[in-house]
């Protein structure tokens, strides 16, 4: 029987979370410099320790959006936040990308928020609204050429048809 | 019909018009306007922008600054309404008596609707609104059946505006306290109910539970639908029975309701939810657009099937078919 999407994440080892975090710092970065409005929108906020927990996930993600760092963390070894976000992957990155409404999925059960509610909400509305494209993201951050480009937008969106996640925005969204 | 939508960020205004509004209400990030939640809100540059964006498409930008002044900190409101006055929007939708003679009085071609925080809820409220200020719309409390609202339309000189779909309040609009007894915030005054400042969710024993200011609102599994963390949404005790005692966690969809709202004389059709993502914006705003084209024709108004992105996941027609009284 073929795994979802969540069983197959969960059956992965921990990656390596030195390249991890790299590679993350360099993405959130990146992020920050080519949209710099979700700063301005977070305001007093910015500051916040946000802790992401996808559920399946083998690693925790820590957001420090002032800081401009997005750090890999084992789940062994939670580290000191102001707020947790939990929820499947699936939902975080349709969320991402304007598929999903965060109030829908908090409804429904399927998100959970403990610590400095207003931090998770200035997050939650400013990276609404900065209308970000994980895969384009990856792109400018690893400087891809063109061809290089190309490729991995091919790559990115069969894996993410494969999976069943979302990891680029949709066309209508643009 | 006017389609008229919510937008929270440019995002979601952008969203709103793709999707078919005819108008977008929105307001500064500030406490002038009765949704002032963190990261929410438009700066002046992006209220120009968007102005100017709607404009090119030929559609309008309603700028809500309907929240009540405190005393000595009118200033903040005033400068509101000029800046939405000086970008050009094609209305301002105000609830404060005060600010409406100001916006009257130093604005006089600037067109004035009358917020639902007014709770003006009969042709008398509404017609002394449209004479003392030159108010041209009237945003309807949801407190009224349609019965009630097509009585109301030949009394009255001035377009109506009815909500169809998105939150609930309980049914004193722009007087309710509830969020001030819990934290000395409310939305009337400082644009924020239940502001998220004095709110906090915690896990344990496989229960999530809901705090405001303090006092336990709601406890339930993990996993469990939650309602938005209110007083008047809150799950209590009270001899010895447990429930809502104020109101369900339910959502109004008016969907099936709109041809009647139409015959009632109602001008335009209002979707809540500035605070919600530009996904809920589109899917809302999509499914009413269909909604509307229906009116009219000999096909019934399709069904919205919204009910997912209700609070509670469930929906009702409120007032406007209400038999408890």
């Amino acid at each position: 029987m073929p795994l979802t999407f969540p069983q197959a994440v969960r059956n992965l080892p921990a990656p390596p979370l030195f390249p991890l975090t790299f590679l993350l710092g360099r993405l959130m970065r990146r992020v920050a410099a080519r949209h710099p409005a979700i700063l301005t929108r977070l305001g007093p906020h910015a500051g916040a320790r946000i802790l992401i927990d996808a559920q399946e996930g083998p690693v925790l993600f820590l957001m420090e959006p002032a800081a401009r760092r997005l750090t890999a963390h084992d789940r062994s070894h939670v580290p000191p936040h102001d707020a947790c976000i939990t929820g499947p992957m699936a939902d975080f990155l349709s969320m991402l990308h304007g598929l999903e409404d965060g109030d829908t999925l908090f409804f429904s059960g399927r998100l959970t928020i403990s610590g400095d509610t207003s931090a998770v909400l200035a997050l939650r509305n400013a990276l609404d609204d900065a209308e970000l494209d994980l895969t384009e993201e990856i792109i400018a951050t690893l400087a891809a050429g063109d061809a290089a480009a190309r490729l991995m937008r091919w790559g990115l969106r069969r894996a993410g048809a494969l999976a069943g996640v979302s990891l680029h925005r949709q066309p209508e969204d643009r | 019909m006017e389609l008229v939508c919510p937008a929270g960020t440019p995002a979601a205004l952008r969203a709103a018009l793709e999707a078919g509004a005819d108008a977008v209400y929105c307001g500064f990030a500030d406490e002038t306007n009765a949704r002032n939640f963190p990261g929410l809100n438009f700066s002046r540059p992006e209220l120009a922008a968007a102005i100017d964006l709607a404009h090119a498409r030929g559609k309008k930008v309603l700028v809500a600054i309907n929240t009540f002044p405190r005393a000595g900190a009118e200033p903040m409101w005033h400068r509101a309404i000029a800046d939405a006055a000086r970008f050009g929007a094609d209305a301002i939708i105000l609830a404060d008596p005060g600010l409406l003679a100001h916006a009257a009085d130093r604005h006089p071609d600037q067109r004035l609707h009358l917020s639902v925080q007014a709770a003006a809820a009969n042709a008398d409220a509404i017609n002394l609104y449209a004479r003392e200020f030159g108010v041209r719309r009237v945003v309807l409390p949801r407190v009224l059946s349609v019965e009630e609202i097509a009585a109301i339309t030949p009394e009255i000189s001035v377009e109506t505006e009815a909500f169809v779909f998105g939150g609930l309040c309980v049914m004193a609009e722009g007087r309710c306290s509830l969020s001030s007894y819990a934290t000395g915030q409310s939305p009337n005054m400082n644009g924020v109910c239940s502001p998220a400042s004095h709110v906090a969710y915690d896990s344990a024993g496989g229960q999530q539970s809901a705090r405001l200011g303090g006092y336990l609102i709601h406890q339930r599994p993990q996993g469990a639908t939650m309602p938005y963390p209110t007083l008047c949404k809150g799950c209590f005790t009270s001899r010895g029975e447990t429930g809502h005692i104020f109101e369900d966690p339910v959502s109004l969809d008016a969907s099936r309701l709109v041809p009647a709202l139409a015959r009632a004389g109602v001008t335009a059709l209002k979707i809540e939810g500035r605070q919600r993502s530009r996904a809920y914006v589109a899917e809302v705003v999509r499914a009413f657009r269909a909604v509307v084209a229906a009116i009219g024709s000999d096909t019934p108004p399709p069904a919205a099937a919204l009910a997912r992105l209700a609070e509670g996941q469930a929906a009702t027609t409120g007032a406007y078919a209400k038999t408890w009284r």
